[in-house]
């Protein structure tokens, strides 16, 4: 049962973090996410729409987009890797808690373990937008089968949950901008023992025994 | 700690593998957006009625503090300098004419504040608009008013529209060329755009460059797909929407 708790790792001093499927989720999502934003800024704002034009195309792929984003959601659960990592996502330790209020997040001090609780509801709410942005779009793009007042509001959730969305993106990204070991993580699968021990203290422990 | 052959209770799942905040996350998001859903049209009204009264230019930038959505019907937007705009006014007119800028600025001029209502939802409310009444240029062209209808065309090449003689007679019924008290901008349908203030927002057609008194209702651009010829805010297209007033 215990899948994970013995990462092996071709390199010597490195630990797996992400399995192949999982990276693969990670760049789908993210290059579907960019696309999506792309098309929705030349879609919402007069000022890119303008730049843009060709409005039919783009809106054709903004649409194929969004419903294309939760395919890979879906493969990815063949993954057992992933879902086991949906599993420690989910769950919220007292830890989580104490390290989400401390100031002292970024010393090291709160071990914490695969997940730091900021990245567990990142994860919830990638999920999360990722089924209103499906529903509420579905509404917009199937609008003869809803009412006025539907419609209306499935508008108003789409774009406001838009505005939220960037911003979180983007601080997702500043994240990990300011974590090169993160992005080799995410790009290879694999980080150091070093960085493991700093970021992710406990499931260093749990890795290495 | 003892192994039994119990499945663990709620209780000692949590304690053991921690409370599922995950799925409260996203079930939570579910619900705050289906109630937003349910709710979103009273909210998305106070909102733009409090962005209008605080920060009027907002609109403008973020439609969803209640500005204009920038539609065109061919890959571009259609840009022409006023120096070379024309509005031809041909078919069942006595003097048929070829309007300039300054030719339409020289006819009586109209303003009205009304809102604009688009048939896919969204709402500007009280946009300041000013031009000619169609009736007075229709007057000026010697327009033959016991024709049935009229046909409107864009310099995009691809948008047309129409409107019973009745319909463009009626004092709110606008070839508009200014907008918030500027020119209309090349998005909006400038130098000239046309303004039916009682209808949805597809009949107000955008670049119009031509005006043509025919003698039947010919469907325009948006009626070939499927709106309706007549499109009366809120008594057309199956939807419920306040009539402009």
């Amino acid at each position: 049962m215990d899948v994970t708790t013995h990462p092996s790792s071709s390199t010597p001093g490195r630990l797996q973090r992400f399995s192949r499927a999982e990276r693969y989720l990670h760049r789908s999502i993210a290059a579907l996410t960019f696309v999506l934003i792309a098309t929705g800024a030349a879609l919402f704002l007069p000022s890119i729409s303008v730049l843009v034009g060709n409005r039919p195309l783009v809106s054709n792929i903004h649409v194929i987009a969004g419903f294309v984003l939760p395919v890979p959601i879906v493969l990815a659960l063949f993954s057992r890797a992933f879902r086991k990592d949906i599993e420690t996502l989910n769950r919220f330790s007292p830890g989580d808690w104490r390290w989400l209020r401390s100031r002292e997040r970024r010393t090291g001090r709160i071990a914490v373990g695969k997940f730091n609780a900021g990245q567990k509801l990142n994860s919830a709410f990638t999920l999360g937008w990722i089924l209103v942005m499906l529903a509420t779009g579905s509404v917009m793009f199937f609008n003869a089968y809803f009412p006025d007042d539907i419609r209306t509001g499935a508008t108003f959730v789409h774009d406001w949950l838009t505005l939220l969305v960037v911003v979180v993106v983007g601080g997702h990204i500043y994240m990990a901008m300011n974590d090169a070991e993160a992005r080799v993580g995410m790009r290879t699968g694999e980080v150091s023992t070093k960085w493991t021990q700093r970021e992710h203290a406990q499931w260093a422990n749990e890795v290495s025994c | 700690m003892s192994i039994t052959d119990d499945a663990p209770t709620r209780e000692q799942d949590v304690a053991r593998k921690g409370s599922p905040v995950g799925r409260r996350v996203v079930l939570g998001m579910l619900g705050v957006g289906a109630v937003g859903v349910a709710l979103g049209r009273p909210a998305q009204e106070a909102i733009q009625s409090t962005v209008s009264a605080i920060a009027p230019g907002l609109g403008g930038i973020v439609p969803a503090a209640g500005g204009f959505r920038i539609y065109t019907v061919t890959g571009g937007y259609p840009s022409m300098p006023v120096e070379d705009y024309r509005l031809e006014v041909t078919g069942a007119v006595a003097n048929p004419l070829s309007l300039s800028f300054a030719d339409l600025a020289d006819l009586p001029q109209t303003q009205m504040t009304k809102d604009f209502q688009c048939v896919t939802g969204w709402r500007v409310d009280d946009v300041p608009w000013s031009g000619v009444l169609l009736r007075d240029v229709l007057i000026a062209a010697g327009a033959n008013t016991s024709q049935t209808a009229l046909r409107f065309f864009s310099f995009d090449g691809a948008y047309t529209e129409s409107l019973t003689m009745g319909q463009a007679l009626r004092d709110d019924v606008l070839v508009a060329s200014s907008m918030f008290g500027k020119p209309i901008t090349r998005e909006h349908g400038g130098p000239v755009r046309l303004y039916v203030a009682p209808m949805y927002g597809y009949k107000s057609l955008k670049w119009m460059s031509g005006i043509e008194v025919v003698d039947e209702v010919v469907p325009g651009y948006w009626e070939v797909r499927g709106y309706d010829i007549d499109a009366w805010v809120g008594a057309s297209n199956g939807r419920n929407d306040a009539p402009i007033v």
